[in-house]
């Protein structure tokens, strides 16, 4: 088996991912597909760190976890402000930009 | 610098890019074809799932396969955060703010755009077709290192990322941590919400006083007074007549004030 199977693989989640993003309705379901395009590429680039013999991949991809945690935080705080005014938690309800 | 260690460094690497890699070891292929389907069906199920809360447990599924490749591209270290901080902590939150929602909060089945269920599935078919299209060209016929020199280099991998992050990427390491504290504070501002004002007694007694208003309870007819006259004031702690104790239509009947009474009292 080559490495290059690693990103395959990859690629495949990362467009997984961007399936959910555009075909899911739901704040919070959206909210998981990022994290898996993000956990994709996370695994692209630890497999570049083997192919390469290097680590600086490995602490690129470490950056990104720090990141997608800061991004998680963030978003589900503004998700649940958006649930208290609307009362809902779909992307195509929040069309305006306030009330 | 000495010939004689540079002829060294040299021969090693040299040896070191003489035994590159080319197939991976059997172990690690038979895990990679029990894992990698099982990522990306657990995956797709995520994208199909009905349930918001087996949507996440598909994708904690896809993280533990993910930490398992880590491990396999000897990345330990990535693989212990990956399950300790992604399918610990960041999944928990995901969980904690579905139940705060609500599970039942479905998805609209409502196409806001026309047809463009249609066209996402048709761009991603055509950005996987890209994408394995670019990496098949990029990288056929490349030969491949492995990362046991550089781990045995700094006596491990947690201690090489160590170093890295400490020295040649430390700038960003604190800027990620800077990141973090204002999402801290971002969030507790956005989902803080500021309790509605409940008037205890303490303020209802001060906005009574603050108004002027009588603050005991209105005194009884006839206390303190020597006649049984309903029109008699009664008087205050002070001896004088209440001048609210009386119906103001009684007020020309009755005595002003008892005689003698005052000098009793003060």
């Amino acid at each position: 088996m080559s490495p290059n199977w690693y990103l395959y693989l990859s690629a495949a989640l990362f467009v997984i991912g961007a399936m959910g993003v555009l075909l899911r309705r739901n704040a919070i379901v959206v909210f998981m597909c990022i994290e898996l395009m993000l956990n994709a590429s996370n695994l692209a680039l630890v497999a570049f760190s083997r192919m390469n013999g290097k680590l600086d991949g490995q602490v690129i991809a470490f950056f990104v976890m720090v990141v997608a945690a800061a991004e998680v935080v963030v978003g589900l705080a503004i998700i649940i402000s958006i649930f208290r005014t609307r009362r809902s938690a779909s992307v195509d309800d929040a069309n305006l930009l306030k009330y | 610098m000495n010939p004689l260690l540079l002829h060294v460094h040299h021969v090693a690497l040299v040896l070191s890019a003489a035994h590159p890699l080319t197939k991976t070891s059997t172990g690690e292929e038979v895990a990679f074809w029990i894992f990698g389907p099982l990522a990306i069906v657990c995956a797709l199920s995520l994208v199909f799932a009905k349930n918001a809360v087996h949507a996440a447990l598909f994708l904690v599924v896809v993280m533990f396969s993910l930490a398992i490749f880590y491990v396999m591209n000897q990345a330990p270290f990535l693989a212990a955060v990956e399950i300790i901080v992604y399918a610990g902590a960041i999944m928990i939150l995901f969980l904690f703010v579905l139940m705060l929602v609500g599970v039942d909060s479905s998805d609209s089945l409502v196409e806001t755009l026309r047809g463009h269920r249609a066209a996402s599935v048709v761009m991603c078919i055509g950005v996987v077709g890209l994408l394995v299209g670019g990496i098949a060209h990029a990288l056929s016929g490349t030969t491949y290192t492995t990362l046991t020199d550089a781990n045995a280099a700094h006596h491990g991998n947690v201690q090489g990322i160590a170093r890295l992050i400490f020295t040649t990427y430390v700038f960003p390491f604190e800027v990620v941590s800077a990141l973090l504290i204002v999402a801290a504070v971002g969030a507790m501002v956005l989902a803080h919400r500021e309790k509605g004002q409940k008037v205890g007694q303490r303020e209802l007694m001060k906005r009574r006083v603050a108004a002027g208003g009588r603050i005991g309870s209105l005194p009884g007819p006839g206390v303190f007074a020597r006649h049984d006259d309903a029109a008699q004031r009664a008087l205050l702690p002070d001896g004088s007549p209440d001048e609210a104790d009386v119906l103001p239509e009684m007020a020309g009947i009755a005595p002003s004030s008892n005689p003698g009474d005052g000098g009793e009292q003060a």
